[in-house]
């Protein structure tokens, strides 16, 4: 399968969860699935396969889960009939993700802000137990307008938490509500070191995820689109928490790319 | 009760490398000397609660057991969510330590206030609520709970009862004995309640663990149906577990301590208890009263 084709597989999966469950926010999927995709399947891949520390990951903008339970059965890590029973009462995956639950997640998230300050103190407490793990924690630019994003953001400045990786999925679906402008900016002001990317070119995202670095924290800012791949949910907000019906399911794969 | 925390504190963390503190920027002084001797684990992580707490679950998911300590108002009610989606719905293991619950910190208004600490921690489910009398009480709880798999609540109170009690998690106990009312008090009030109680044909029963509570001590020492909670937080926080003790009984339930209104005076928290009814004049009236009614 050829990366497009397996891109295209994934975003064909959650449209068809999000279709029979009558939920899931598929346009905040979309729009992390690539880098979803090249941080599960090959920089943690990568490190299990050579022995390393293997990277701790946090979703914190979790209303995104249909993305990475699509990643996580695509590599086996939890079982295909999961995801066939998305949203209903005794299934392991909802809405939002829950580490008690479901295999490779690492907590349990949903209401925005709370990823990045336990994502700090996991960083901490690796580096009290001589574990060298990195940890990543992939939020949304509306996210970045909580309080706690900043204040975790000069805590771990504070502490040098050089294994720290904060992905910022840029899709501007905070625009309509509070601008942040310049996020990278944001970040290197707080003293962390950035790069600006691609968020769905995956040579971009594995480049800036395997960066050698010092002692910063490291903000990856990922320009997205929106409900990527699929021309008519891309930016429209119309789609952020709506559900294919069968008629649109086709017309939506027809789409997609 | 602040020296205890600090003294035990500090023995748990030499004992136990898994543990970490982090301070709000409060009682930095007392952990000085532990800062020195656990680098690394005694941190004064800065004025932001909400992230304090949500730092300290991320210790938690490293296999740490992080205790957190500040201000009442600030760490339950501006960081009440972290406490609840962190460490409440992920299970994760900790302690929350305050200070300045209810009026302690009288005078300095309603800001610094927190009456409702007991009750808003107390829908959260797991969570352990302790409240101490004295500095003994305080230790043995601490030590008894701080590296269990729950998350505790310890409320330090800046009054102290003059004799400390064997206090073991999660049970109650009788202190006096009498047919015509039960009276439960909590944490720093025993010594207001048992003077107000004196001479009086009523059972006294002392809690310093609001959850897990100890339901069977209620259902053997209530005979009349009376009964008069002594609750140094708002009024009634407590009255679930006592209905829950009794099931089917008849009950004339009264409770002494802060009504649900903003505390807009300032002075000391002795003016509060006494405006409140929880000093042993109020005590005893409101006993008087409910054994007369």
């Amino acid at each position: 399968m050829t990366p497009e084709e397996r891109m295209r597989s994934l975003k064909a999966r959650i449209l068809d969860c999000a279709s029979s469950a009558s939920e899931g926010h598929v346009p905040s999927a979309l729009s992390i699935l690539d880098i979803l995709w090249v941080e599960y399947a090959f920089v943690m891949s990568e490190q299990s396969e050579k022995g390393l520390a293997v990277d701790r990951f946090i979703l914190s903008k979790g209303h995104a889960s249909l993305g990475i339970y699509a990643v996580l059965e695509a590599l086996g890590i939890i079982p295909t009939h999961w995801l066939d029973t998305f949203g209903s009462f005794d299934s392991p995956l909802g809405g939002h993700p829950d580490r008690l639950k479901v295999p490779g997640i690492e907590a349990s998230t949903g209401s925005l802000g709370h990823g990045l300050p336990v994502g700090v103190g996991l960083a901490l407490g690796n580096r009290l137990a001589g574990d060298n793990s990195r940890v990543v924690v992939l939020i949304g630019d509306g996210e970045a307008n909580e309080g706690t994003t900043w204040e975790s953001a000069a805590i771990a400045t504070h502490h040098e938490l050089s294994k720290l990786i904060l992905i910022c999925d840029f899709n501007h679906s905070g625009d309509r509500a509070l601008s942040m402008g310049s996020i990278e900016q944001k970040f290197r002001a707080f003293g962390w070191t950035t790069a600006i990317i691609d968020g769905h070119n995956h040579e971009e995202i594995y480049g800036a995820l395997t960066v050698e670095r010092q002692s910063e924290p490291l903000a990856i800012i990922a320009n997205t689109i929106k409900g990527n791949g699929i021309p008519s949910m891309e930016n429209n907000p119309a789609w952020h928490h709506a559900f294919p019906s069968r008629d649109q399911l086709s017309q939506l794969k027809e789409e997609l790319r | 009760m602040r020296q205890s925390f600090a003294q035990s504190m500090t023995d748990i963390l030499g004992e136990d490398t898994r543990h970490v503190l982090l301070l709000g920027d409060i009682g930095v002084f007392g952990f000085s000397k532990a800062a020195s001797n656990f680098p690394g684990r005694v941190l004064n992580i800065g004025i932001l609660e909400q992230s304090m707490v949500g730092v300290g679950a991320g210790l938690a998911l490293s296999g740490h057991i992080p205790t957190m300590h500040t201000i009442a108002p600030f760490v339950v009610e501006r960081a009440f969510e972290q406490i609840k989606i962190d460490f409440g719905y992920q299970d994760l293991p900790g302690n929350i330590v305050s200070v300045g619950g209810s009026v302690d910190y009288a005078a300095l208004g309603c800001t610094h206030h927190c009456p409702g600490d007991i009750s808003l921690l107390s829908t959260i489910p797991g969570i352990q609520i302790l409240t101490p009398g004295t500095g003994h009480e305080f230790s043995s709880l601490l030590r008894q709970t701080a590296s269990n798999d729950s998350l505790t609540y310890i409320r330090i109170s800046e009054s102290s009862n003059a004799i400390s009690s064997e206090t073991t998690f999660g049970r109650g106990s009788l202190i006096k004995t009498g047919t015509r009312a039960c009276i439960v008090c909590f944490g720093p009030t025993r010594d207001a309640t048992m003077a107000a109680a004196a001479g009086l044909d009523v059972s006294v029963l002392y809690f310093t663990s609001v959850q897990p509570f100890d339901f069977e001590i209620v259902a053997q020492n209530v005979s009349s149906g009376k009964i008069l909670l002594v609750e140094p937080w708002y009024q009634y926080s407590v009255v679930g577990n006592i209905i829950q003790a009794l099931p089917g009984r008849p009950l004339e339930i009264l409770s002494v301590g802060f009504a649900k209104k903003f505390r807009t005076k300032y002075g000391k928290a002795s003016e509060h208890l006494c405006d409140a009814g929880l000093d042993t004049i109020g005590i005893r009236k409101a006993i008087v009263d409910l054994i007369d009614a």
